[in-house]
């Protein structure tokens, strides 16, 4: 009975139970605070349980669709509407499915670091309210099929996210980077907005499905693709519309820090459903691609740049955050730039598509696991300037271990996880433009001499005098560490079973838009 | 043209948002542009959805004209309940702002940068 | 079972269990290196301390090289770059607005108009 109320509403109870979760935790968290942490782990491993059983659903079956409201819960398309799926519904395909798994995971991870890592900030209640809504919003964002459903739950991420950026208030300096972020946010929302205002008056449907099958790609759905492209790329901190990235990222708590690029893949994933399942190859793809592709090295090169003079270790790491979605705008964007070609979709463009999206899971973790190694620091000595380090590679261990992984990772060193997909996106952009590829190669040699600078600063030198009682970080935190670390090690050591396992499916699910289509529709 | 006229309104309205937003210095002016800007899209939403002499999706003892699709509708009350709780939320940021910066121009809120 | 490492990259492949054998062999390598050296050394005498050509040595704190110096040369390299990079991150909320809003213009440009 449960099992089977379980497989046949996995996609409802993923946003169901964080939701319930997160206006719970005022109630229940106000008995003790040992009662609200185990609350909030139980819900986010329940949450996290959840996910992982939808994504071997969604692997295993094949596309999950979830009526809301319908009689059955595979019923899209009710019998006396004329054709017309006119429920929200979520689809979730294996791409969705993917992100879903790195929400699940990343998430997992970084509530378990918060339980000691957040304990001295007051209002932990809607701390974690509003925590548990940014993962709700990010599981209903990579997992709905419906234009309006998804502008929904990009806004509650918006509010949620901002909400905790500015926190802390930090003499007005966290508010004045939320105020950044949720201004520039807004705006985006409302573009997106205008776009599916645009595309529901030309298609009289808000489906994902519907629309990419009635798709004419007329001018009012080309300002519709740009308003789009223009928001999604806002959010996911693409160069030159990353300027809220650095602010909010620092100013952040750094548990959020980590969720927040948990929240720019999420837009990533939002822009690439639209490009390639919401037009797919009705859009000039080489104009597009070339944008994707030129938002990218623009992101990977000023990224890094940018990052390498910083003196806050957290905003130098938002940099390189930036940097890094560089490389997955590249890949994605080469993969849609040879769309039409058949030929050199398969010598390449797959392939490139594949380094991308397995570029954001990587990511996801070592940049989590970066974060949170910030974190630490930051909750041991109270600083986040570089200059002030020094030295605590003596008293810290761990830490710098689960730092050096990281880092080693983000730089694209062998075995880690980053240089696997890395060496797919050079390797097949090579193929598509040779000058591509060496620029990314030297971002990613900038990316190690940053990080070099970093790991000197904080953990190499002499013991200093005013952190000689400096003690290693709490157990949870460096379990939550721990996890990602292995998860990197493992990830760079079996990069074949991943790609085939995880990565192939998803890239095939995102460039086949019959598929998602059919799975609403029917037939076809 | 008549039937022009939302649509009008839609991209004046955007305008002066999208004007007021660039050209203003004072945090609240900004939101205001803001708003100004939700509202052109809420009111293209519903221009979009209007059906000239259909009636309310209402099955019991219809008559037999056009129904209007309540969607646009929906779509719209939607937007302007996120609509309360971004301008709720901006001007907390304003008001603590103000409180620790002692300004709501935004020329001078620019500790972060680089 | 290395066979299953393989990652195939469509033009090439990688295989990091090669890398496993190599840093084992530099790991070995590394011992021999280490069994050459200095048997009489001991911990915690006065073998440890730094000798500095008889001067006194400097204060732990002095010693450490900050991260503001590490770079010097690159940042000194690059200074035409930075003077244009770094301003445009100006910390003016409708400056990056501005931003959010030249590019969705050019983007039309460049997909509707062409």
């Amino acid at each position: 009975m449960i099992t089977d109320f379980l497989l046949h509403h996995t996609p409802a109870l993923l946003v169901a139970v964080p939701l319930l979760g997160a206006f719970l935790t005022p109630i229940i968290g106000r008995i003790s605070p040992i009662v609200r942490k185990i609350w909030v782990m139980g819900t986010m491993t329940l949450t996290s349980a959840i996910a992982v059983l939808l994504v071997y659903l969604v692997y295993t079956r094949g596309t999950f669709v979830y009526v809301f409201g319908a009689l059955t819960p595979g019923l899209a398309i009710p019998p006396d509407s004329g054709g017309i799926p006119i429920r929200i519904i979520f689809t979730v395909d294996p791409m969705g499915a993917f992100m879903d798994l790195i929400v699940a995971v990343v998430g997992f991870c970084v509530i378990l670091y918060s339980l000691s890592g957040d304990e001295k900030r007051t209002g932990l209640h809607y701390f974690y309210t509003l925590f548990l809504l940014l993962i709700t919003s990010v599981l209903g964002m990579v997992s709905t099929g419906d234009l309006f459903n998804f502008f929904v739950f990009i806004e509650i991420s918006s509010l949620a996210s901002a909400g905790l950026v500015a926190f802390s208030v930090e003499q007005g300096r966290a508010v004045e980077a939320g105020l950044k972020y949720f201004m520039i946010s807004t705006m985006g929302g409302i573009f997106l907005l205008f776009a599916i205002g645009i595309l529901y008056g030309q298609y009289n449907a808000l489906n994902i499905a519907m629309i990419a099958e009635r798709m004419q790609f007329t001018s009012l759905d080309k300002i519709a693709l740009v308003l789009m492209v223009v928001a999604l790329a806002m959010k996911c901190g693409a160069v030159p519309l990353h300027f809220w990235t650095p602010d909010a990222y620092s100013l952040a708590p750094s548990t959020i820090t980590a969720m927040l690029v948990v929240v720019s893949q999420a837009s990533l994933y939002g822009l690439f459903r639209f490009v390639f399942t919401l037009y797919n190859l009705t859009l000039n793809y080489v104009t597009i691609g070339w944008v994707i592709i030129i938002l990218g090295v623009l992101s990977m090169v000023i990224g890094v740049t940018m990052a390498i003079p910083q003196k806050d270790v957290k905003r130098l790491m938002a940099y390189h955050a930036v940097s890094q979605t560089g490389y997955m705008l590249l890949g994605v964007g080469v993969g849609l730039a040879v769309l039409g070609n058949q030929a050199a979709l398969d010598t390449y463009g797959f392939i490139a598509i594949e380094g991308g999206l397995f570029h954001i899971i990587n990511h996801a973790l070592y940049k989590g696991l970066l974060f949170l190694t910030a974190g630490a620091i930051i909750y041991r000595i109270g600083t986040r300037d570089l200059n002030k380090m020094g030295g605590l590679g003596h008293s810290m261990k761990y830490t710098m271990i689960f730092f050096m992984i990281g880092a080693l990772a983000i730089a694209g060193i062998p075995p880690f996880n980053g240089f696997a997909s890395k060496l797919l996106i050079y390797e097949s952009v090579y193929l598509f433009n040779p000058l591509l590829a060496i620029i990314a190669m030297v971002v990613s040699i900038l990316t190690l001499a940053s990080f070099v600078k970093v790991f000197h600063s904080i953990f190499m030198g002499p013991t200093l005098p005013e952190y000689s009682k400096v003690r290693e970080a709490p157990p949870a935190m460096l379990i939550g560490m721990g996890i990602l670390a292995v998860l990197i090690i493992a990830f760079g050591f079996f990069p074949q079973l991943v790609v085939d396992s995880l990565v192939a499916p998803a890239a095939h699910a995102l460039i086949n838009q019959g598929s998602y289509i059919s799975a609403i529709l029917g037939g076809a | 043209m008549f039937w022009n006229l939302p649509y009008i309104s839609v991209v004046l309205l955007t305008l002066i948002g999208i004007s007021i937003i660039i050209l203003k210095k004072n945090l609240i002016k900004i939101f205001m542009g803001v708003n100004i800007l939700t509202s052109a899209v809420n009111l293209f939403i519903i221009a979009v959805g209007y059906r000239d002499g259909g009636i309310a999706p209402i099955y019991t003892n219809a008559p037999s004209t056009n129904m209007v699709l309540p969607t646009p509708q929906a779509l719209c009350l939607t937007s302007i309940v996120i609509g309360v709780a971004t301008t709720a939320l901006l001007l907390t940021f304003a008001m603590l702002l103000y409180r620790t910066y002692g300004t709501t121009d935004v020329d001078k809120i620019r500790e972060l940068r680089e | 079972m290395a066979f299953d490492l393989t990652l195939l990259t469509g033009s090439g492949f990688w295989n990091p269990f090669f890398w496993l054998i190599s840093i084992v062999v530099a790991l070995i390598l590394i011992y021999i290196i280490y069994a050459f050296g200095e048997k009489g050394y001991k911990r915690g005498t006065q073998q440890v301390k730094p000798f500095i050509s008889g001067n006194p040595e400097p204060s732990k704190a002095g010693v450490h090289v900050r991260a503001g110096n590490l770079y010097w040369g690159y940042m000194d390299a690059l200074k035409v770059y930075y003077a244009g990079l770094v301003p445009i991150h100006s910390g003016i909320l409708t400056d990056y607005l501005l931003w959010l809003f030249s590019v969705a213009a050019i983007l039309f440009v460049l997909v509707v108009l062409l």
